[in-house]
């Protein structure tokens, strides 16, 4: 039997970074430690480049069908390409600054970005499989890697540990999905699925493969790691965390679900929706009392990934259409308020405390004005980005006859606006601390940016909703 | 009494629990994390295996040397980010694992 070379035109962002990041590599490790701005700089510039390979490329399936490029993956990966990106750009300073900036660092950013694409494109439990590790076995020596810090290798050690937990359950699903179907394929599992019905084997299946995701996306129950891991690596290394990964996380999530596990709709409702709802509630509650900044992130992003699987617990087309908002304004907003966090920084030394903000619209109005907007944005008040993310999950939950779980998320957005709200004032009614360092440039036009496409963002929902709704019809 | 997929399926469902249970029950040291995630791994390839023997079908052995490979890259990792942690702390004991509360 001869087989024809798979089309490797398809999976050219991929190729591109992949080349490229042993480019860089070379150049840092032949350059020494003077390089490392420069291999920062091509870094950035590279997932740009590779942005708009993904936005100028062809669609199709490839290598026997275990990759698939179509409008939801281009969607998906060029928001994670400007994750990852703007993370590349705000790590330099900081880690500067701390003395740990090496090299490595952006490379092995670019190496867990290729890894997010291919599972955002993977369309094969092997290849589910080998994109997920290939992301998160960069993604634990990035935690880990201000090596001199206790606090960041006990986070990657964590990560690690609970990551290795996570994939091994996913595997263990995967197994038995292949074992009571008989195929890897997304669809030939969902053929056998449609003409087996619903077996125990593959309701085990499910149940495995939806919690090693879920522990990705830091779903409740499996989200313990997710306020260590954030509080504990370095801070750009968290602002890297809470946006690209969960993105990419949530789009493989999307797509397991709705084209291999279509057919056994009711098994994984129930799952999808027990998760979401969880996680509203665990993010609004226990972000109350938090004093750390990073912290309060950590379960903030819990939260937003519980909003964002309303959305998949309708699995209708409206539902993917919210989640793809959703990811949208979730990026903007996580840039956003990052940019502040990692300049919160007084006589050279990095402050995580909440209360530091005290004041801020006093030392610094431009600043505290741009944070303000995204906090309400974050809590879901209309007219910023937050709000609409929200509603279109929400609209679908209700088409879809899901009830309870919208008025459940609507509630527990109520009580998340508390901690937002609670930083609000804080920086614009008591009394002022002690004026942070200035903010350097890039961390300047990110918050800028983001601000304003926050605050801006029924404008430009017109052309950006468009796409959204292009992605998510190619999953029906 | 021959051996059907049910006893393969058994034996890798008993490994499996053992090596989470290992992760979870585990208080003494984190090299012992690292074998149970081991075994969590070897569980999934014997089920990949056993299914891929009695389906008469190859790509669940192709998919078990993609988890060998990745596991060897993973506990190569795992060891590295462990050394980093003894250096910083002079331990590795699980319960030293403990400067943030989750």
């Amino acid at each position: 039997m001869m087989t024809a070379l798979p089309d490797f035109a398809l999976a050219g962002p991929e190729i591109l970074l992949a080349a490229g990041a042993l480019v860089l590599l070379m150049l840092g490790a032949y350059g020494g430690e003077r390089r490392a701005g420069l291999v920062s700089g091509l870094s950035a510039l590279l997932l740009v480049v590779a942005a708009v390979a993904v936005m100028l490329g062809r669609e199709g399936t490839t290598f026997d069908g275990a990759f698939v490029v179509d409008g939801f993956a281009r969607f998906v990966k060029v928001l994670v390409l400007i994750g990852s990106a703007l993370a590349v750009v705000m790590t330099q300073r900081f880690a500067v600054a701390e003395k740990f900036f090496n090299f490595e660092l952006p490379v092995l950013i670019v190496i867990a970005t290729i890894g997010m694409m291919l599972m955002i494109s993977a369309n094969d439990l092997i290849g589910v499989y080998l994109g997920l590790e290939l992301q998160s076995l960069a993604l634990y020596v990035v935690a880990a890697f201000h090596r001199d810090d206790g606090r960041s290798t006990e986070a990657g050690l964590k990560y690690f540990v609970l990551g290795a937990l996570s994939s091994g359950m996913l595997l263990y699903g995967a197994s038995l999905l292949y074992g009571f179907t008989g195929h890897t394929g997304f669809a030939g599992i969902a053929a056998a699925a449609t003409a087996g019905g619903s077996s125990l084997g593959l309701t085990f299946g499910i149940v495995f493969v939806a919690a090693g995701i879920a522990f990705k996306v830091s779903a409740v129950p499996f989200h313990m790691w997710t306020p260590d891991v954030y509080e504990g690596a370095p801070t750009p290394v968290t602002a890297f965390f809470a946006a690209a990964p969960k993105i990419a996380a949530m789009a493989m999530f999307v797509r397991v679900v709705l084209e291999a596990l279509g057919p056994a709709h009711v098994e994984w409702q129930q799952i999808v929706a027990f998760m979401s709802l969880a996680s509203m509630v665990l993010g609004a509650f226990a972000a109350i009392g938090q004093r750390n900044i990073k912290r309060l992130m950590a379960y903030s992003s819990i939260g937003h990934m519980g909003f964002a699987l309303v959305g998949l617990a309708a699995g209708s087309e409206a539902g993917v259409y919210g989640i793809l908002i959703y990811l949208v304004t979730y990026l903007a907003m996580t840039a956003g308020a990052f940019a502040v966090i990692l300049s919160m920084r007084r006589d050279g030394v990095m402050t995580e405390d909440i209360d530091s903000l005290a004041g801020l619209s006093r030392t610094n109005p431009a600043v505290a004005y741009l944070l303000g907007i995204i906090l309400f944005s974050l809590a879901g008040i209309p007219p910023f980005a937050g709000f609409f993310g929200k509603y279109f999950v929400f609209a679908a939950a209700i088409n879809a006859g899901l009830y309870w779980l919208a008025v459940i998320g609507i509630l527990s957005s109520v009580v998340g606006a508390y901690y937002y709200l609670r930083i609000v004032k804080i920086m614009f009614l008591d009394e002022p601390a002690a004026a942070f360092e200035p903010m350097g440039g890039e961390m300047k036009a990110v918050l800028g940016v983001t601000g304003l496409f926050v605050a801006a963002f029924a404008l430009v929902l017109g052309p950006l909703g468009d796409a959204a709704l292009a992605a998510a019809k190619t999953l029906f | 009494m021959t051996l059907g997929l049910a006893h393969y399926l058994s034996v890798a469902a008993i490994l499996f629990t053992l090596g989470v249970l290992g992760i979870f029950l585990n208080r003494k040291n984190v090299i012992v994390i690292l074998m149970s995630v081991e075994l969590i791994l070897l569980a999934v390839n014997l089920n990949l295996v056993a299914f891929s023997h009695f389906l008469g079908d190859l790509v669940g052995q192709v998919f078990a040397l993609f988890v060998l490979t990745v596991a060897a890259a993973e506990a190569a990792i795992g060891l590295a980010i462990l050394v980093a942690f003894f250096r910083n702390r002079g331990s590795i004991a699980v319960e030293d694992i403990n400067v943030m509360k989750g």
